[in-house]
């Protein structure tokens, strides 16, 4: 196997867990892997946070326009760099910013593309990886003809674990090239929300919560265990959640230790938005909802009487912990 | 102004996917073709910019074999001035297909080039990010809103950010916008657009006309493969109260996900 590139995703000092799930996996396939860190300033603690999950070298590529994420800036940097080490392998996460540069990087280098792959396999001078396609329907073993091989991992799907804990640091100066689109500014959400499909725990509601205010219900489950909610399309469609909440073929795909559907009746592309959740928790009026037939544990019964209680139990569970 | 749309032609989201024998694909005799939904949003989107500015023309592009040419027709049903047809049988991959559209753009001239934020088969949601590349042209992905400077020379977007943020985008045109859904509401094609549409010439041409006839694909598809199946589990028992404290239980000690 050649040169293994990760692109380490940073915000305010924070390695983004992605990057260290892929690290861990390449610890674990025995490949020495750089990570690669576009930014600007101190980011010692993001340094040993790479070479403490495996990190057998962390590249900072240093330059003030780098300090917030621009697609051309990171693009550019990232290949004026990596042009020069003759890579083999290029691989970051499909977060928001992966699936924005990425592509683009991949054009600069002439090569394919393999994007929100949940599992990937080097081994001798081979590189396949493993994506969903059709929603999740199905997924397919994807090669590359020619180098680098370029390819994104969905998060939430590997483990991580610390690594040798040794492994060199250097900052070269990076050159961001000409930028054409900037982000001006950013408007939070009103309401502090848990970015969907990075989530840990989900909480969504379907048609059947019947109001935009009723979701505060489930935004009061999440609270307790730092979960984020999500939507139907029927619940979106009806106005009672705003869109990026809906997860679903038309909406996010997303990958939680948890899942719990209230009032969602399970419709074939709904599944394909959460099917690999690791557990699923079903909560229908309906015993017949086809969402039972995917659930791990089923409640029958009415969300409006059920949710508040599991809210109260989890509660309850926090304050003993 | 020379809109440009990118659209591409999938399964509908119904469709109940059967592997091929030999692996290295679906079965397509019994599909559903429609526009890939986010595509929708990117002909609308197209076809509102010409109104807004009272100005210019709206092409849609695809690539694909000919069933995909019915793809173009209902965009100009829609509303759409052209269409354009680049005409393959093979299965392209996603850098083979945004060299194809790339080269229509320069044909075109195009001074904005919308498409879906990805399509609904292949969820590369790259094709954007490919064509505004090989076109040096700036790009944005999820876009939920677009205004154009009366000037034409550039574009302020939105984009849906993370834990419902939205970035506001400032960029010089030409420029690609992958939209998202929410940024419109398509309109329906009307009966008499229908009819015309029908009768609309298609621009055609192959990879060899874009002087592309000695490329291929980047990626090699095998052994597709169903999901494993999730076995229906358990129904919790008793009245609300009691299943809500059973389910806290197993979530905590049995899955140990809490």
């Amino acid at each position: 196997m050649g040169n293994v590139f990760v692109i380490a995703e940073q915000k305010d000092g924070h390695v983004k867990r992605v990057s260290l799930e892929i690290l861990s996996e390449l610890t674990r396939q025995g490949v020495a892997a750089t990570a690669v860190v576009p930014g600007f300033g101190d980011l010692s603690k993001v340094t040993d946070n790479l070479v403490n999950h495996g990190a057998a070298k962390v590249v900072v590529l240093e330059h003030e326009a780098l300090n917030q994420y621009n697609t051309e800036a990171y693009t550019n940097a990232l290949h004026q760099y990596l042009s020069s080490q003759n890579p083999s392998v290029i691989v970051t996460g499909a977060t928001s910013h992966g699936k924005d540069f990425l592509p683009r990087l991949a054009a600069k280098f002439t090569t394919g593309i393999a994007v929100d792959c949940t599992s990937f396999q080097l081994s001798g001078d081979k590189v396949s990886v493993r994506r969903p396609v059709y929603a999740g329907k199905c997924s397919k073993q994807v090669e590359f003809s020619g180098a680098p091989a370029i390819f994104s991992v969905r998060p939430n799907v590997l483990a991580v674990q610390t690594g040798s804990k040794s492994g060199s640091v250097e900052k070269v100066a990076a050159n961001p090239g000409t930028v054409k689109a900037k982000i001006v500014s950013t408007v939070a959400s009103q309401i502090k929300k848990v970015e969907l499909t990075e989530a840990d725990i989900i909480i969504s509601g379907g048609r059947s919560l019947k109001s935009a205010d009723n979701f505060k219900i489930l935004a009061d489950c999440a609270a307790t265990v730092g979960a984020a909610v999500g939507a139907s399309r029927a619940a979106v469609d009806a106005g009672y959640a705003p869109h990026d909440m809906q997860v679903g073929q038309t909406g996010k795909t997303v990958s939680p230790k948890l899942y719990i559907a209230c009032g969602i009746s399970g419709a074939i592309q709904h599944l394909a938005g959460m099917r690999t959740s690791k557990v699923i928790v079903a909560i229908n009026k309906d015993p017949e909802a086809p969402i039972f037939q995917k659930a791990d544990y089923g409640i029958v019964g009415d969300l409006f009487e059920v949710v508040p209680l599991l809210t109260e139990e989890l509660k309850k569970l926090k304050s003993q912990s | 102004m020379n809109i440009i749309v990118l659209i591409k032609q999938v399964p509908d989201t119904e469709t109940k996917v059967r592997i091929t024998a030999d692996k290295r694909g679906i079965e397509t005799n019994d599909i559903k073709w429609v526009i890939n939904p986010y595509d929708e949003f990117a002909i609308e989107e197209g076809l509102k910019t010409k109104e807004r500015l009272k100005e210019g023309l709206v092409s849609v592009v695809t690539v694909g074999p000919d069933r995909t040419v019915e793809a173009l027709r209902t965009a100009v049903a829609m509303g759409a001035d052209n269409a354009i047809h680049v005409k393959t049988e093979s299965v392209l991959d996603t850098y083979l297909v945004a060299k194809a559209l790339a080269e229509v753009c320069k044909k075109e001239n195009a001074n904005i080039i919308f498409t879906g934020k990805q399509a609904i088969d292949d969820d590369q949601a790259a094709t954007f990010g490919y064509v505004a590349e090989l076109l040096q042209f700036p790009s944005a992905s999820v876009v939920v809103k677009c205004d154009i400077s009366p000037d034409k020379s550039k574009a302020t977007v939105e984009q849906e950010g993370d834990g419902g943020a939205k970035n506001v985008i400032e960029t010089s045109l030409p420029a690609v916008l992958a939209v998202n859904k929410g940024i419109n509401t398509p309109r329906y094609a009307s009966l008499p657009g229908i009819m015309k549409a029908k009768k609309k010439e298609i621009k055609t041409y192959t990879l060899t006309d874009l002087g592309l006839g000695a490329e291929n694909s980047k990626t090699i598809d095998s052994d597709y493969q169903l999901p494993p199946e999730r076995a229906a589990g358990k129904k919790l028992q008793g009245d609300a109260s009691a299943q809500a404290k059973e389910l806290v239980r197993l979530l905590r000690e049995e899955a140990k996900v809490i």
